[in-house]
């Protein structure tokens, strides 16, 4: 195990150490002590390793991760995660706003609450939320999955493309183009995949499925009033 | 009376068209009712605003010393992102090539681009929709945007950039986001952008991770983190309030400040943004120099001045004004063929005329510039294009020396405003130099 204390140790030697090491380091875990709120924590890395983070981070936590396995044992500042392109972030506790945004691929679970702006533009992640999301997320959602086990708030999935949403709880209310949809075997089998994968104990059945009507993807003046 | 006994008709006023009604108001007006949508256009601003041209140099006399034209030597090079990055950015010529998208532009529209600017010793930029391999490999020096949209967005390609460009707004929309017609959208750009084939892409107007300058000062350090401190980072606002949008990207973190005026274009967006909404260029530069200079960041942070530079003497009265550097991109389309009036044939058979041409969204260009489609896109010599363009940009440095070396400086940017005159009142309160003939700067010296 590696450790750095960012209490002695900077946010750039932090960042380089994990940023060094490649597909075949035998470094593959490491531990990040006293975050304190840190912004851009362990960000930009590239290598299938673990990191585990012993409290709070600030903004951008693994921000455009490949590869790598980042636990976050504490809660998660604004963007964590965000533009990720594969491997694995875990948040133990709540996350803030724009969880997962313009994420491209991987998987991020959130096992408490995420805040407004889930999922925003996500273009092919998966999220999965263990507790509730707030307003307007999955906004401009292009592709990947956004599974919550709680409710959701105002406007899920204003302006979708082809995300695919299921959430558990209450929908407050759809966005704009946001409809609800069918559940069919194939969509069961992947929601029982990705529960699976979060650990959550939850059953695809108990899921609704929202997705995209497609009436926006052209202009129409008479749809006007949607936009 | 007549000798048939009619009386002769009684005198009539002529024709008079009304100036607020105008034939141009009023075809818009039907064509808005016939369509039911507002118009979509690229370009910047057409209308006559305030602009270079209506400054002049006053060249050297009994007391400045001027330099000779042909034996002395005349600077151009600069370099941008001097603040914080360990590899700036050294250009020949301070002249870059603005953003402009794989997507609204053809493969090897960005190709020639690449070409033409590397040629000249100067930076090209990606815009929304990622890095592609035509401009990368092309391009000797690459400024990668970071857009709100983070179409084809990755870590790889920001780590290949040779600087990052945070887009917060451009000239020709202020506060507006882009959109690219699904005529457009094709297999390649779908792809690239992880969108549906043919649909209407839209780009939202603001990032979806941050919202504020404290905010963007933490995405930078993000970004920072991610390559290694070593490339500069520029901010791109669009000329809405110039003094504090300057001052607020300096305190963002900015390597660079890239100022775009109301003429700078765009691929597509609705005309009734370009017209009305955002500065000229000349109105946003002096502003951004007092922001940077009351900072005490004014050559510390660099500022790249863009909008409507067509002329060597468009990029010395921009570099006299404070700027760092210029950055042209209607300017450079024209250059590689954009509007060229050897397809004048096809133009009108689209309902306009070279020099008019503006429906780039709708990607039939003749010139195969703005276009996806192959044949259109086969039109275009990347090779012969990126000379063309190579060569439009010495013309606008052999100028731009020109003008310096008659005002006495052995450096363009050591150019300043005591150069200029203004022929306007309006262009000398805007520009902060006198009036021809007089002393008087409106808003500076007596009323």
């Amino acid at each position: 195990m590696q450790t750095i204390d960012l209490n002695s140790q900077t946010l750039r030697d932090l960042n380089a150490s994990l940023q060094e090491q490649s597909d075949q380091t035998n470094q593959t875990a490491w531990e990040i002590l006293n975050p304190k709120g840190s912004h851009a924590v362990a960000v930009g890395l590239d290598a299938p390793i673990s990191v585990t983070v012993k409290g709070s981070t600030g903004y951008y936590c693994a921000g455009m991760n490949k590869q790598a396995t980042v636990t976050v044992e504490g809660n998660a500042g604004p963007g964590v995660a965000e533009n990720m392109m594969s491997g694995t972030v875990v948040i133990e506790g709540d996350a803030s706003q724009y969880a997962g945004a313009t994420g491209r691929g991987g998987l991020l679970v959130i096992k408490g609450n995420a805040s407004s702006r889930c999922g925003i533009s996500m273009k092919g992640i998966d999220i999965v939320v263990h507790g509730s999301i707030g307003h307007m997320s999955a906004f401009m959602a292009q592709k990947g999955n956004l599974v919550v086990l709680g409710d959701a708030g105002d406007a899920l999935g204003d302006s979708l493309y082809e995300a695919q949403l299921f959430v558990r709880g209450e929908v407050k209310s759809l966005g704009a183009d946001c409809v609800a949809k069918e559940m069919r075997p194939e969509h069961h089998e992947l929601l029982a995949d990705l529960l699976e994968q979060a650990g959550a104990d939850a059953k695809p059945e108990e899921f609704r499925r929202y997705g995209s009507a497609r009436k926006l993807y052209n202009f129409n003046v008479d749809n006007a009033s949607s936009y | 009376m007549k000798d048939n006994g009619e009386k002769p008709a009684a005198p009539r006023t002529v024709p008079r068209q009304s100036w607020t009604f105008s034939n141009e108001v009023n075809a818009e007006i039907r064509r808005a009712a016939e369509t039911g949508i507002y118009d979509i256009r690229g370009g910047g601003a057409k209308r006559r605003v305030p602009h270079f041209d209506d400054l002049l140099f006053l060249g050297a006399s009994m007391s400045r010393y001027p330099l000779e034209g042909y034996r002395e030597t005349c600077g151009t090079a600069v370099t941008l992102g001097t603040r914080y990055a360990q590899n700036p950015i050294e250009l020949d010529i301070p002249i870059t090539i603005a953003g402009m998208s794989f997507g609204s532009l053809s493969g090897p529209a960005k190709e020639a681009l690449g070409r033409g600017a590397s040629s000249a010793g100067t930076s090209t930029t990606t815009g929304d929709g990622g890095m592609t391999e035509e401009e990368r490999g092309h391009s000797t020096k690459l400024v990668y945007q970071y857009l709100p949209s983070r179409y084809g967005m990755n870590p790889d390609d920001l780590r290949r950039a040779d600087a990052i460009e945070v887009v917060v707004g451009q000239g020709a929309k202020p506060g507006g986001g882009g959109m690219l017609l699904g005529q457009k959208i094709n297999e390649r750009v779908a792809n690239m952008r992880d969108l549906p084939e043919g649909v209407d892409q839209r780009s939202a107007c603001r990032h979806p991770d941050w919202t504020g300058p404290d905010d963007l000062e933490i995405k930078i350090l993000e970004l920072r983190e991610i390559t290694g401190w070593k490339v500069p980072i520029y901010i791109k606002v669009g000329g809405a309030r110039p003094y504090y949008d300057t001052a607020l990207s300096v305190k963002a973190g900015a390597d660079v400040v890239v100022l775009d005026g109301m003429q700078g274009g765009t691929a597509a967006t609705q005309d009734v943004f370009i017209e009305h909404v955002g500065q000229p260029t000349l109105a946003c530069i002096r502003p951004a120099v007092k922001a940077l200079q009351d900072l005490d960041m004014h050559r510390k942070v660099q500022l790249v001045v863009s909008g409507g530079i067509r002329t060597g003497a468009d990029v010395a009265k921009a570099l006299a004004l404070g700027a760092d550097a210029v950055s042209i991109g209607t300017a450079a389309l024209v250059a590689l063929g954009d509007n060229d009036p050897k397809w004048e044939e096809e133009y009108q058979a689209l309902g306009t005329t070279a020099g008019a041409y503006d429906d780039w969204h709708e990607g039939r260009d003749p010139a195969g510039i703005s276009t996806q489609d192959p044949d259109l896109m086969a039109r275009l010599d990347p090779i012969a294009a990126g000379r063309r363009l190579s060569n439009y940009l010495k013309v606008l440095t052999l100028e731009c020396q020109t003008l310096a070396r008659a005002c006495g400086h052995n450096h363009v940017n050591n150019l300043e405003p005591e150069d200029l005159c203004a022929l306007t009142v309006e262009a000398a309160a805007m520009a902060g130099v006198p009036l021809a003939g007089t002393s008087w700067i409106p808003g500076q010296s007596g009323y």
